[in-house]
């Protein structure tokens, strides 16, 4: 433990004060360094080997999209309701849209709403488990409860009232939605870790040699919880990719976006299985399966390094 | 009874806390649920009556008003289950539509949950018990592989397959056309076969919690001086993973109960929908689809309490189980 609590934190520490700013900019390779020695301990076990691999082949799809899709994914310019063909190899939609290309460039948007809510309820389970975690008493009594409130309440009943309620129908809602619905599984767990390392002596020796509050909350106890934050954003992306997808399939999504989602909206209501397009429902779910599962093998991972005896021998 | 005390004033504090949540949300929401409520009511041909519109606005919130006297309103509504009229079912009140599809849920979520729990439990004992053995990779990579898959693609999948082509179970709803529910042999095998497909897909993508942890349980537990202790003494290998890993792993994974229970319920609403299957999921289903409102706050809230219900049960019984917990 004292070993890691000497390692520069991951970037997202927020820097304060200048002497701060000074010292990560003078040791500018120490959070490359963390970074990279942490992807070399995930890339040593099996399973979360297996899941960057494909983690990695759904970005660089996104990543290149216009490059890889061979049409459109938004124009109507071929006969509607094409089984799979050499030109649509997945076949098209009611509109007369490339399934296929509508694929590719729909990992974009899984993708986009999987990071970007895994991060946004990490960011909040983070503070809310540090705090909690760091200030027991009346502060933690009350930010534990409204923890174990989210815990309790159903989140997918939850997420569709909410995204049911809201007018504006965008990613960015979706997002928001999942962001609020799925970060307290994580902040319990912050929490009960900081709370654990508060009393740790190398805290204690940081409080004494006077250092301020938020200076020892993120520079020293931050580091030490690195896996256990990894791991409540890996879980929370996958629950914002199946959020996301099941927002989409019962319409409360932006019909107009290319998505895995919207793709299954538009098969369900062409009831595409009993007219014999399987592939319509088959490749979107599929590809939001994988997208899932990649996540959840990084976490094993992860999961690893937390606990020396889940490791693989 | 210091612990079950303070169970049950938590339980009442996050009752409180659900039903006044179910308050404010409409009223946070930009826009007025009041007059798409309103407007909805009126296109299905419903005349709109002063007394409509207050009842609505105390259930979605109004631009005027005092808010503390519709919020006493509205728990003097929910305490007469009083939740007004949907516009998805505009013959018969929100009360009287939940009450019909809450047995059905009740049903298909309980027999999910216990049938999910004890395979997967199975599941991870063994798994925990072959740690880093074949057995174990494929039971891991299996629950991992069914619990990446979106619940109700599964049971589209399985639709497809098993009902629509291979004809082995019906297509829609939770009992045949035609006949009338009730409690005789044939009705109950009739809404059994049924409920077959939903119940597989969701104890299918609900499994993996449970396999998982208690697979990590059991490798914890194995790990303790306990056992390596009961290793040297030459104690039978079933005797060590039954009564002296699992009994112990079993007990944290009970605790779990609450959150797989939201799994479930929450896997519920698609797949209700998608298999028409007469319960609250398919309710919601409903009500998101026709933006109904009433009938969407009035299930949340039935969701929410019975989930509450269900988890307050079991941390009770808890106590039963782990005499640690009583001091």
């Amino acid at each position: 433990m004292s070993i890691l609590a000497t390692v520069p934190p991951p970037r997202e520490a927020p820097g304060g004060s200048a002497e701060i700013t000074l010292r990560t900019s003078a040791a500018l390779p120490g959070p490359v360094q963390f970074l990279s020695r942490a992807l070399r301990t995930l890339w040593s076990n099996g399973k979360a080997r297996l899941g960057l691999t494909i983690l990695g082949v759904f970005i660089l799809i996104a990543l290149f999209a216009p490059l890889l899709a061979p049409h459109s994914p938004t124009a109507t310019t071929f006969p509607p309701y094409l089984n799979p063909t050499s030109t649509n190899l997945f076949g098209t939609t009611g509109n007369g849209q490339d399934v296929f290309s509508q694929m590719l460039y729909g990992a974009r948007v899984s993708l986009l709403v999987g990071l970007s809510a895994g991060l946004a309820a990490t960011i909040v389970a983070v503070t809310i488990g540090l705090i909690a975690g760091y200030r027991p008493g009346p502060v933690d009594e009350v930010l534990s409860f409204v923890t174990n409130l989210a815990l309790v309440i159903p989140g997918i009943p939850l997420m569709i009232i909410l995204a049911a309620y809201i007018p504006s129908r965008s990613v960015w809602t979706i997002v928001f939605v999942v962001a609020i619905t799925s970060w307290a599984t994580g902040a319990r767990v912050v929490r009960s870790q900081a709370s654990t390392l508060r009393s740790r002596e190398f805290v204690t020796s940081a409080v004494f040699s006077g250092e301020r509050l938020f200076r020892v909350v993120f520079r020293e106890i931050l580091p030490n919880m690195t896996s256990l934050v990894a791991a409540s954003f890996f879980s929370a992306a996958t629950a914002a990719v199946m959020a996301e997808a099941s927002l989409e399939f019962l319409g409360l999504g932006n019909p107009s976006t290319v998505s895995w989602g919207t793709i299954l909206y538009y098969a369900q209501q062409q009831n595409a299985l009993l007219t014999g397009q399987w592939v319509l429902v088959l490749a979107p779910g599929l590809a939001i399966a994988l997208l899932a599962l990649s996540f959840t093998l990084v976490n094993f991972g992860v999961d690893a390094l937390s606990n020396p005896r889940l490791r693989e021998k | 009874m210091g612990y079950a005390l303070r169970k049950v004033v938590l339980f009442f504090i996050t009752l409180w806390a659900a039903i006044t949540l179910n308050f404010i949300l409409p009223r946070l929401m930009p826009g007025s649920p009041v007059d798409a409520a309103l407007g909805k009511l009126a296109s299905s041909g419903v005349q709109i009556t002063n007394a409509q519109r207050q009842a609505v606005e105390i259930q979605l919130g109004s631009a005027h008003g005092n808010v503390l006297s519709q919020y006493g309103q509205y728990l003097n509504d929910i305490v007469h289950l009083r939740f007004g009229r949907s516009f998805s079912f505009p013959t018969e009140t929100v009360t009287h539509t939940i009450a019909k599809a809450l047995p059905w849920t009740f049903v298909l979520v309980g027999a999910t949950t216990v049938f999910a729990f004890v395979i997967g439990t199975l599941l991870g004992v063994y798994a925990g018990w072959r740690r880093g053995k074949l057995a174990d990779s494929t039971v891991t990579i299996g629950a991992t592989f069914f619990a990446a898959f979106p619940p109700f693609w599964l049971g589209l999948l399985l639709l497809y397959a098993l009902a629509y082509k291979l004809n082995w179970f019906a297509i829609k709803g939770g009992y045949s056309p035609g006949l009338t529910p009730n409690f005789s042999l044939s009705f109950l095998s009739d809404a059994f076969q049924h409920s077959v497909l939903p119940a597989l897909t969701l104890a299918v993508t609900s499994l993996s919690g449970w396999v998982f942890g208690m697979r990590n349980n059991m490798i914890n537990i194995l790990g303790e001086d306990y056992v390596t202790f009961a290793e040297a003494n030459g104690l039978r290998t079933r005797t060590i993973a039954l009564l002296y890993g699992a009994r112990n792993a079993l007990l944290p994974n009970v605790t779990a109960f609450g959150l797989s229970l939201g799994a479930v319920v929450g896997g519920s609403i698609l797949v209700e929908g998608i298999f028409s299957y007469p319960g609250l999921g398919n309710l919601l289903y409903v009500a998101v689809s026709n933006r109904d409102f009433p009938l969407m706050q009035a299930l949340f809230l039935v969701i929410t309490v019975s989930m509450l219900v269900a988890i307050f049960v079991v941390d009770l019984l808890y106590t039963r189980l782990d005499p640690r917990v009583r001091q």
